[in-house]
């Protein structure tokens, strides 16, 4: 095999999907708009999507919290700069932590739930079913979604911030000798609400992106168990480097890096 | 009631199978027929291409004058069918009365007219109000069938299409559906196209049959007429179907 046409094939295929995916994205956040609309879909999804995921969420950022005020503490006291522990908190966990760990939680939980899903629909021909009684799948599996992550990840992230922010808080003043009010001055006092603004919008695009994947895959889902088996794992993998991607770039936007 | 006309309809797929090869056929008004042919031979297949579900490589399919590929009359095009699926294909987050509601409620009709619907067509193919509430996983595949049926007809198609109505089923259930899909067929006065492997079926179901083979309808005819037809493959197919239990259990 010649690795030259080997490298060229693979990054030709990658791009094709690249395409794809975008298509299939463009497609899908068009239904959104058009009507029907189905109501209870919605709902039910912003429950699954939204609620259901807000337990492992925060968890997960409590403990963010918590290891971030432990060891920026262990690092600042040698440099007596231990009272910006709660400055490196509330700005780590308001512009990056918050968003991207609740985005890959949510990539893990979601999008290969999604995926799973949909195509055990495709294979059992749900999603061919669904044709025939004239309803447009897009509207009725991919937009409720769409619209679900890209609207409950902010709300998520915002109640990750604060349970993040309490997680430092609650370490700082029980095992680092911090006292309460001095910890929440200096949260207060450097609270920028451009920091929060630009998680909640990252938030927004993590929601969308691992939406789509999860769609993506599960109707390309090829037939048989194994084909959801991959479908389940390419949306989450996929969904996760996506979130990174994006988070770099919107970070260079939103602090003109 | 509609008629079908698949015009020398191709069909081969990206892995470069060809499955369908030139099919053409005329399924008239109020028909009963039947597409027989063995297992993987792209009977499905045939039947998404009818539903536009599949893109047809070559060749055109008109029903009552519309091609499946005018875009404009997509929707006019579409809503003179129902299927009843192989695996049934029941909403598994739905409930038995929420499946055969579905389709009405897209008619925009009213919650209440949508369930009165439903609640006639479940009975009509005798299910009674205590699977109503069941999830399909929680039903029998008999009870599944019949529930599909159901969905199937609450939308008041103009054509019904049986893909392998019977597979997965006992012999005595699957002669059960038989009967009701022959009555709702008639009760209904539609024309119907069912596809299947099974020559039982067929015999029981169809006023003509297709065989299809490699690709090609290699017959068209009466079931009756099959066993001498002067076409080797169809009596080929027609004696295994007779004799294929004997042998086994010999
Ligand atoms: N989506 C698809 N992509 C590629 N090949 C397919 C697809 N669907 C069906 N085929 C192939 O087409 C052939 C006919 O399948 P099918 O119509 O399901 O057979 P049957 O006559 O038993 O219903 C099979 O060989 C199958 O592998
Ligand atoms: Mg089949």
């Amino acid at each position: 095999m010649n690795p030259i046409a080997t490298l060229g094939h693979y990054t030709l295929e990658t791009l094709r999907e690249i395409g794809r995916v975008a298509i299939f994205a463009a497609k899908g956040l068009k239904s959104c708009f058009v009507p029907p609309f189905f109501w209870r879909e919605i709902f039910r999804q912003i429950m699954q999507i939204g609620f259901y995921s807000l337990p492992i969420v925060g968890l997960t950022a409590f403990f963010a919290g918590v290891v971030i005020a432990l060891q920026t503490y262990v690092g600042f006291t040698r440099f007596n700069a231990e009272g910006a522990v709660a400055t490196v908190v509330l700005i780590t966990i308001t512009r990056e932590l918050g968003p991207v760990f609740a985005g890959l939680m949510v990539a893990g939980r979601v999008s290969s739930s999604i995926a799973a899903e949909l195509g055990a629909m495709k294979v059992s021909e749900q999603i061919d079913a669904l044709m025939t009684l004239r309803v447009d799948p897009y509207k009725f599996l991919v937009a409720p979604r769409i619209i679900a992550g890209t609207l409950m990840l902010p709300i998520l992230v915002l109640i990750c911030d604060i349970i993040g922010i309490m997680g430092g808080f609650l370490i700082s003043v029980t095992r680092l000798e911090f006292s309460i009010g001095t910890y929440l001055a200096q949260t207060m006092n450097n609270f920028v609400m451009m920091d929060l603004v630009s998680g909640l919008v990252k938030a927004a695009f993590f929601g969308f992106t691992l939406v789509v994947f999860g769609c993506y895959y599960g109707f390309n889902s090829e037939l048989g168990a194994r084909g959801v088996g991959n479908a389940t794992t390419n949306a989450v993998v996929f969904a996760c480097i996506c979130i990174f991607i994006l988070n770099s770039l919107l970070t260079a936007l939103f602090f003109g890096i | 009631m509609s008629n079908i006309v698949f015009d020398n309809v191709k069909k081969s797929f990206d892995s470069g199978l060809q499955v369908l090869r030139g099919i053409s056929l005329t399924v008239d008004k109020g028909e009963s027929h039947i597409i027989l042919g063995r297992s993987g031979c792209g009977k499905s297949v045939l039947l998404k291409c009818l539903l536009s579900i599949f893109e047809l490589t070559d060749g055109d399919i008109f029903v009552d004058g519309i091609s499946v590929k005018d875009k404009k009359r997509r929707g006019e095009y579409m809503r003179k069918f129902s299927i009843l699926f192989q695996g049934n294909a029941l909403f598994d987050s739905m409930t038995i009365l929420e499946n055969a509601m579905f389709g009405v409620k897209q008619l925009g009709k009213k919650n209440a007219e949508c369930k009165r619907i439903a609640v006639e067509k479940l009975e009509a193919v005798g299910l009674d109000e205590s699977v109503f509430d069941l999830y399909p996983a929680e039903i029998s595949g008999g009870m599944q069938k019949r529930a599909a049926l159901a969905r199937a007809i609450a939308i008041e198609p103009e054509i019904l299409l049986f893909d392998e109505p019977t597979s997965g089923l006992d012999p005595i259930t699957g002669g059960m559906i038989c009967n009701l899909l022959r009555d709702t067929v008639r009760k209904l006065n539609v024309t119907a196209l069912t596809i299947t492997h099974d020559l039982k079926v067929a015999e029981f179901l169809a006023d003509r049959a297709s065989v299809l083979n490699d690709g090609n309808i290699v017959w068209t005819g009466h079931t009756k007429d099959m066993k001498n037809c002067g076409n080797e493959f169809v009596e080929d197919f027609y004696r295994a179907s007779n004799v294929i239990l004997d042998n086994k259990l010999r």
